[in-house]
């Protein structure tokens, strides 16, 4: 199962089910469709977010009924060593719906000390690779059939729509549980060709305890992405996850017990990062550390872990090109377009952020684009909708700010020069406020919907130069910048001088063209004809400041294997 | 390449036969030990000829130029402490020129877009050219660093020359995958070159830690920028000049002597550098990946070690105490991964040191250029560190049986030391010495010496002598080490990747895995129209 395709069929399906110029938003009223307005300036009205009637039917307390909020350490739920809590806020209506242990320096301190003892003499290095397979596939099993409770809590806790929760997050991480189940007896190593009379071969093993820092936007996906390899290749597992979103893990972790992952082998510590996650990078009994997150954030542990000389793999921010050739069919160029950029509400590292399209369709393209923007419904994420809140508010007020930020200003000289200073003040404020513009045209969207909940209108900004803030920086939320190239050198050229190099996306049916460009760009994954196309078995990260490393596939295994190379004489060897 | 285990009697490079001296047993005995004197040899050395043809410049862009600020630093003889050569010094203006230069070979330089058997066949001229000048180089190589003329020949430049045969043939076989994917869609994966490699060497293989860096970034298509350590930059030099030779293209192999808190620093920090490579101490390691987090640089560290050595009781003593012997002395211990911790069974241990401190003392120390074991220390530093050592060792307890100061008045030379009766909690059995200083401790059982032998920081190497194929398998597993040695030591071989667990770093050099510090990954996915299979 290729769950972005599932994804892609559940957009298709939600666009074929209603008239192209009509949505029906989760309340069932309807909403019309704003044409989009050329010219400068014109903000397009857009459909606000209303309270679904779903939404009504939604009791946290009922989704999270199964939630221990603690940590977890050694194979029980506990509190913080300090007692702390902190809240867990509904990204929908900003009330708290849980309290959950806070973990810092003390609590990091325990987990390592289990992960520790379990690595050095628990049972779980000992265990075949095929046993601890079978461990993997059972928790696989167990949480497929829990598959909807984990759906809900995804939903509650990130606000993403629960069709994407269903139909992806949580199939996905099922699927990739198994994947890595099969590969935990088959990580060998390799018998070498030497020069001479000496036998050499080399052992894979588990690199020790891993400590893996994951984000918010995929919570449970990004989990099994670190667990699931580290597990299968034989390591312990200290987790911190995001404090936005740490109660799926919970509840996963309560699945690993059941599943006969042994005490100490898998610890969760939900918790803050300038607190738990950095006490966990700089721990001196953590031998391997993986993170998904900010290239910001990357660069504080990867000099975190610089003293102990720790291995460290990254998985970091992205400012994706899409690059849109000649020759295409525009109606489901758009479509895919608009789903690599709007998939969970921009916030994804591969978000299809810079929109590259040939001039001789960009017209057209963003009209159209502006169209389907328009289209997309936002709303309670428990209701039929496409776009949910973003996470919390911190995220709000700064896709926010980028929305100010790129909002229209004629190309008047000197206003270009107020552009560039305000640029200049925004960045040396390091603020994200007051700021408006840098020259491009939003075509729709560009605000916040409502007062209550993180929700913000999907915007698409065209004539966007690449040297805009909203071009080069990664905003994390449901921005289309949209481009005009004329060349493939050129836009080759332009798509690498990004310094990030996550994904990218090439739609074109020239095999040339696709070879070609394939090839020039910096990154490490190429949509060709799609986007968001995940799979279990093909490696995932970035070139450049996306990070290092490859999450996924048969990759991942050498982000938690050591490498032993073991050599002895041969005497009268028959052959070497 | 086997590092030749030497024979029991050996030649003073005097030509005097030093007999040798029975070990003194009871404790903070010093046992008389031969000095090192002048080599008739060395007279017919003159440096100036050795380094004739070494230009003593900056390697950028395919030119030898002098540094941007015009500043040269000495080079000195280990032997004699004379000035040998003026180098000119690298600092972050000439990086930034060699990264530069690097860049612009990489992006658009004809490199990448030379086939990968191109790439093999440029790389394999090299290795010809360099073997028709072994000599030269062998002799430089002893003149910068001061290991014994026969090491140089038959290990140091022989292993440079298969290291780039190996990789060369490497080259044409960089290749990534096809997937098996879930669903109708095609994916595979390229191996696509990382870019600029900034590279970092030591002084103690100068060459050959040049050709671990170097050989796998060129045969992946890499472009580099080496800096080579001030204490030994002569034999990359003229290296360099055998790459242009050979046909590889200006820019792509850019070497830069000088300093590390200046050129090294600078290199590692550059925006324009992809990947980091950096063999050296466990310090500056920290350092280096430090430097590097502002860019998000791939890294790979091949740093210290303290590594065991573990005699079990069922071995040949004779065979043993000599290869433990030359696992610590070899090129004067100044060696990452040195068998530095020599555990031996406690039904062995008088006897063995008793041995090991006889072939110590039969160890021959003197001119390189002659036939001495053992040459002088590279330079002051090391010199003065190693004496340090030597005392701690005295203050802390440990029963000193041989050496354990200077040898001869001048030149870094010092005397093969070692101590027995050494505990685990003492600094020289704990940190990195880096030279020739053997450390003999006792073991009683097996749990026992895996735990001591794994309770170090460090995790580079092992070594383990054994004739039970079972006790062959539980050490080797057990140990947490990147390389364990079973009845031998120091084997190297281009196939068999090397590097540490643990604080001595991360990456492999050497072998195939090497070919992982040096390219990205990328997946490549595309939907299937009506497949004939999935």
């Amino acid at each position: 199962m290729a769950y972005p395709t599932a994804v892609r069929t559940h957009f298709t399906a939600m666009s074929a089910s209603a008239s192209p110029l009509w949505r029906v938003l989760s309340t069932g009223r309807r909403v019309p469709a704003v044409p989009a307005r050329h010219g400068p300036l014109v903000v397009a009205p857009f459909a606000t977010a209303v309270e679904s009637p779903t939404a009504q039917d939604v009791n946290p307390a009922q989704i999270l009924r199964n939630v221990r909020p603690k940590l977890l350490i050694d194979g029980d739920f506990v509190d913080a060593a300090s007692g702390k809590t902190f809240p867990v806020l509904d990204p929908r209506t900003e009330d708290v719906i849980a309290q959950v242990a806070e973990a810092d320096a003390a609590d990091v301190d325990r987990a390592v000390g289990a992960a520790r003892r379990a690595f050095d003499s628990g049972p779980w290095r000992k265990m075949s690779g095929r046993q601890r397979g079978r461990v993997l596939s059972r928790l696989a099993d167990l949480l497929e059939e829990r598959a909807e409770e984990f759906a809900r809590i995804e939903t509650l806790d990130n606000g993403k729509p629960l069709a994407l929760s269903r139909g992806f997050d949580i199939p996905f991480v099922v699927s990739h549980f198994r994947y890595f189940a099969g590969w935990a007896d088959k990580i060998s190593g390799k018998t070498l060709q030497t020069n001479s009379n000496t036998f050499a071969y080399t052992l894979h093993e588990a690199v020790g305890v891993a400590a893996a820092i994951i984000p918010w936007n995929l919570p449970l996906l990004m989990m099994a992405l670190k667990a699931a390899p580290a597990l299968a290749c034989g390591c312990t597992v200290v987790l911190k996850v995001a404090e936005q979103t740490p109660m799926s893990a919970l509840l996963f972790g309560e699945l690993a017990l059941e599943a006969g992952v042994p005490p100490g082998v898998f610890n969760i510590l939900p918790g803050y990062g300038p607190t738990a996650g950095a006490a966990l990078v700089a721990h001196p009994g953590v031998d391997k550390v993986s993170f998904t997150g900010s290239t910001e954030v990357g660069r504080e542990i990867m000099r975190g872990a610089a003293d102990g000389v720790k291995h460290v793999s990254l998985e970091l921010g992205g400012k994706s090109a899409a690059i849109v050739c000649p020759g295409v069919d525009l109606e489901s160029v758009v479509e895919e377009a608009h789903d690599a950029l709007f998939m969970n509400q921009g916030q994804a590292c591969a978000a299809g952020s810079r929109t590259f399209v040939h001039e001789s369709l960009y017209d057209e393209f963003v009209e159209r684009a502006v169209e389907r923007a328009q289209r997309a419904t936002v709303g309670d994420p428990f209701g039929d909708v496409q776009l949910g809140p973003l996470v919390d508010s911190a995220q709000l007020e700064k896709v926010l700010g980028y929305m100010r930020e790129g909002a229209a200003q004629a190309g008047a000289g000197y206003l270009c020069l107020v552009a560039e200073y305000s640029y200049l003040i925004y960045r040396l404020n390091g603020s994200l406020i007051g700021v408006a513009t840098q020259g491009a045209v939003v075509r729709c969207g560009g605000s916040r919907i409502g007062s209550k909940g993180y929700y913000v209108e999907p915007t698409v900004f065209s004539d966007v130069r690449d040297e805009m803030s909203i071009a080069k920086e990664e905003i994390f939320g449901p921005v289309q910048s949209i481009m005009k190239w004329s060349s493939v050198e050129e836009v080759l050229d332009r798509a690498n001088a990004s310094p990030y190099g996550l994904g990218a996306g090439v739609w074109t049916k020239d095999l040339d063209l696709a070879n070609r460009i394939s090839r020039g760009l910096r990154v490490g994954t190429v949509w060709v004809n799609c986007y968001n196309q995940f799979d279990d078995a093909a490696p995932f990260g970035g070139y450049k400041m996306s990070g290092f490393g490859r999450d996924m596939s048969e990759y991942a295994l050498q982000n938690f294997t050591e490498v032993k190379a073991v050599v002895t004489p041969l005497q009268d060897p028959a052959w070497i």
